[in-house]
């Protein structure tokens, strides 16, 4: 059911990156896309009632292991890896599309897409 | 810009020290704690923010110079490579953990350990904090009321 | 030489590190170590053709860390990249002084280029997606480079549609994980083909079809291409054209079709569609173009569509039950495909990087307002001239041969409507690029003779870029020799026919 309301967000960013007419919206649209998929991400490794991945000083056996208490009832570390790593993507793609909207708007004097459209054919 | 009130700007100072310690901790401690490289070194960008809204501008540039906090930014990356290089030198792959598989292992827990994890996150945080810093400052010169629109198209 | 896998990626970004550093005054010791890096990579990658293996980056074992994996097709993807990079890295050397900025150009052309060797060499699946975006945001950063409003314009629609199809790919990713517990594209492997398919599998296919054919460019998803490649700087046009869209897009849906989730007769089906879906839609939308790099790029489109359409009518072979005879006609249409993927990658940098050299002599893109370049830009016209007889397939030039290949195997597997769509498109080429010859090298000088006499032929680093490409495009015919072939073609064809041995040699099963 969590899986479907993700889902239903990204299909929002996907509706307002086609239908919206201003540059910056559709920058926040792509952005919102990308918020779902982060979090789609993320509930793929819940485990119900399970609690942080992060080992406390009695998690750990004598002969260097993790205890088995610790590791079933812990939710699972590598989607939060993947996730951070997507996270700093898009601050990267984000930073650039937001330059290329300012430096648009100081050539063409609008953010309107529909006014922005010398190349044609 | 000339930035902000009087009151603003004496908060800000000492707040920016603190900022700054808690990135700086952020990133020491990424192996034992949530956080890492990343986090903490948005954190160290976040208070030249601060310093940015408070004193304005062209107080930050004479700060920290554009040009060295791209040659910041280009040794923090140089350094990642160095690691990586370094565990293919020592420890037989690249990115090899050589510190902890050979020469240092260190204690559970302790603020050493680890290997070259540490190293890597101080490596990183450098990077994105001059990068970030970068990028918020570039963004700003923007004026809305600017002169002619022309580009000058190759 | 045993070139050890992380050094494709690690050269490269080590040096895109480093380039920024130069600055102004040090632009001649900048293009002089970018030049080194890219001859370099050249050598690592044509001395790791027709080998064989896996490397785990850290030592961590699969399925718990990463690895590095090199077969046929990716030795044959490296080649064809280092090739590329290498000429269009010559003939940026004097084509870039108009820029302000050379050496952050420098620095993000090798990042695109450390962003496509990692996707050819990538065994794990989110590492295959982090470097298709390092490799797709190098190249928005690169079209919008010269940052006037119509650069800027293309690059913001190119950024818009590319982050979506990366978004798509994610998804994707995050299905699978959630479906078979893995990354690692062997384990996903083994994990898909021993149960059942199940609907979210079949979506995670679909979306990644989607992701990689927007990044391929293949026609539904198109509309990026023809604004993005014109407005780009013309060796960033040749690289774009040439290897981007091969690398991120075709290289990474053979992988997961073939590879990880085995090709089936609808998935076939859908690949052999696009494919002729680009390649007629593509020659009819270029033959009306008046824009020199447009008519390139949508050509671009056309051409992308027989690669695709080798592979998958391979692909289509082989899930329909072939065996003996049809297994022949199968590996002959992969090997014709991927040949094709190869040709078009020095034919089309060499055709963008000539209109690169005639739009920096007469100051336009615009085929009504040149005429009569052929006194004036010899050498010119002759590279534009191999160019335009390899990709409209004039033997005894490269694209001949591929597109004979591609030919045969569809007749001998019985599918003669899809030998006479290559040859229609085939004609369609041709009588684009007489309508280039036409109006650019030929006829009457269209700004008058003053103009004319004010051109001037490019001359230094951008005629030896130039030069080793056109002699490339004689030369490739050879690798069908069957000396030569063994150690190119055939082991990258052999990856893709044998599926899921992929997964099998991998896990040691």
């Amino acid at each position: 059911m969590a899986y479907a309301l993700c889902f239903l967000l990204f299909v929002i960013g996907l509706y307002c990156v086609v239908v919206k007419k201003n540059m910056v919206k559709i920058v926040i649209g792509i952005m919102v896309m990308e918020y779902a998929v982060n979090i789609f991400l993320i509930m793929i490794g819940y485990r119900a009632g399970g609690r942080a991945p992060i080992a406390a000083a009695d998690d750990v056996l004598a002969g260097g292991g993790l205890s088995d208490l610790f590791v079933r009832s812990c939710v699972d570390p590598l989607p939060q890896a993947l996730v951070l790593t997507a996270i700093v993507i898009s601050l990267g793609s984000l930073a650039l599309m937001i330059s290329i909207c300012i430096r648009t708007y100081e050539r063409y004097g609008t953010f309107d897409i529909t006014e922005i459209r010398r190349l044609k054919g | 810009m000339n930035g902000m009130t009087v009151i603003v700007k004496t908060i800000s100072s000492w707040v920016k020290v603190l900022i700054i310690v808690f990135g700086v901790y952020i990133v020491l401690f990424g192996h034992l704690t949530p956080g890492g490289g990343f986090a903490g070194g948005v954190i160290l960008a976040s208070s030249y923010v601060l310093l940015m809204l408070a004193f304005g501008r062209r107080f930050v540039e004479d700060n920290l110079p554009l040009s060295l906090a791209s040659k910041l930014d280009c040794l923090g990356a140089f350094l990642f490579m160095i690691i990586a290089l370094l565990g293919f030198a020592y420890g037989g792959a690249f990115f090899a953990n050589f510190l902890y598989r050979h020469y240092l292992p260190g204690d559970r827990f302790a603020l050493i350990s680890a290997g070259t994890i540490p190293l890597s996150n101080m490596a990183i945080g450098l990077k994105v904090g001059a990068s970030l810093f970068l990028v918020i400052l570039t963004l700003s010169v923007f004026r809305p009321s600017s002169d002619e629109p022309g580009g000058r198209g190759v | 030489m045993i070139v050890p896998l992380p050094a494709f990626i690690a050269v490269p970004l080590t040096a895109a590190f480093v380039l920024p550093v130069f600055g102004r005054r040090g632009r001649s010791a900048a293009t002089l170590l970018a030049n080194i890096v890219t001859i370099s990579l050249l050598f690592m990658a044509v001395s790791s053709l027709n080998q064989s293996r896996s490397y785990e980056v850290g030592r961590w074992p699969i399925p718990l860390g990463i690895n590095l994996v090199l077969d046929g097709l990716s030795g044959l993807c490296l080649a064809t990249i280092a090739i590329v990079a290498c000429g269009a890295m010559l003939f940026s050397a004097s084509y870039m002084e108009r820029y302000t900025a050379k050496c952050k150009f420098y620095s993000l052309f090798m990042l695109m280029v450390a962003g496509m060797n990692g996707v050819v060499l990538s065994g794990d699946l989110f590492n295959l997606f982090v470097f298709l975006e390092i490799a797709s945001i190098a190249s928005y950063a690169l079209v919008g480079f010269g940052t006037g409003p119509e650069e800027l314009e293309a690059s913001f629609k190119y950024m818009v549609l590319g982050s979506i199809g990366s978004l798509f790919v994610l998804f994707g990713v995050a299905l699978i994980y959630g479906n078979t517990g893995s990354l690692n594209m062997a384990y996903v492997s083994r994990a898909i083909n021993e149960s059942s398919f199940t609907p979210a599998v079949g979506f995670a296919l679909s979306l990644f079809i989607a992701g990689f054919g927007l990044k391929a460019a293949l026609v539904p998803f198109h509309a990026w291409l023809p604004d993005a490649h014109p407005s780009a700087p013309a060796p960033i046009s040749a690289m774009l054209s040439g290897v981007l869209i091969k690398a991120l897009g075709v290289y990474a849906l053979a992988r997961i079709v073939f590879n990880v989730f085995g090709i089936s007769v609808p998935v076939a089906w859908v690949l052999v569609a696009l494919a002729v879906l680009s390649m007629v839609a593509g020659a009819f939308l270029a033959i009306g173009q008046w824009d020199l790099k447009r008519l390139m790029a949508y050509s671009s489109i056309s051409q992308l569509g027989y690669c695709v359409l080798g592979i998958g009518l391979g692909g289509l072979i082989i899930a329909s039950g072939g065996s003996g005879r049809q297994m022949t006609w199968a590996s002959l249409a992969i090997l014709g495909g991927l040949f094709h993927l190869a040709n078009h990658a020095v034919y089309k940098s060499l055709l963008f990087l000539t209109s690169g050299s005639i739009e920096m002599a007469t100051g336009t893109r615009q085929m009504s307002r040149m005429g009569a370049l052929a006194e004036r830009m010899p050498l010119t016209r002759a590279a534009c001239s191999i160019g335009s007889a390899s990709i409209a397939g004039i033997p005894p030039f490269s694209g001949f041969w591929s597109k004979l290949v591609l030919v045969i195997a569809a007749v001998g597997a019985g599918y003669y409507w899809v030998a006479a769509i290559i040859v229609f498109v085939s004609l369609c080429t041709l009588i684009m690029y007489l309508k280039v010859h036409r109006y650019v090298f030929l006829g009457e000088p269209a700004g008058g003779q003053e103009k004319l006499d004010r051109v001037v032929e490019p001359r230094g680093s951008m005629a030896v870029a130039v030069l080793m490409l056109a002699c490339l495009c004689v030369l490739m015919g050879l690798l069908l020799l069957p000396a030569v072939r063994a150690v190119v073609l055939d082991p990258a064809a052999e990856v893709l026919t044998s599926g899921l041995d992929y997964s099998r040699r991998l896990t040691g099963l």
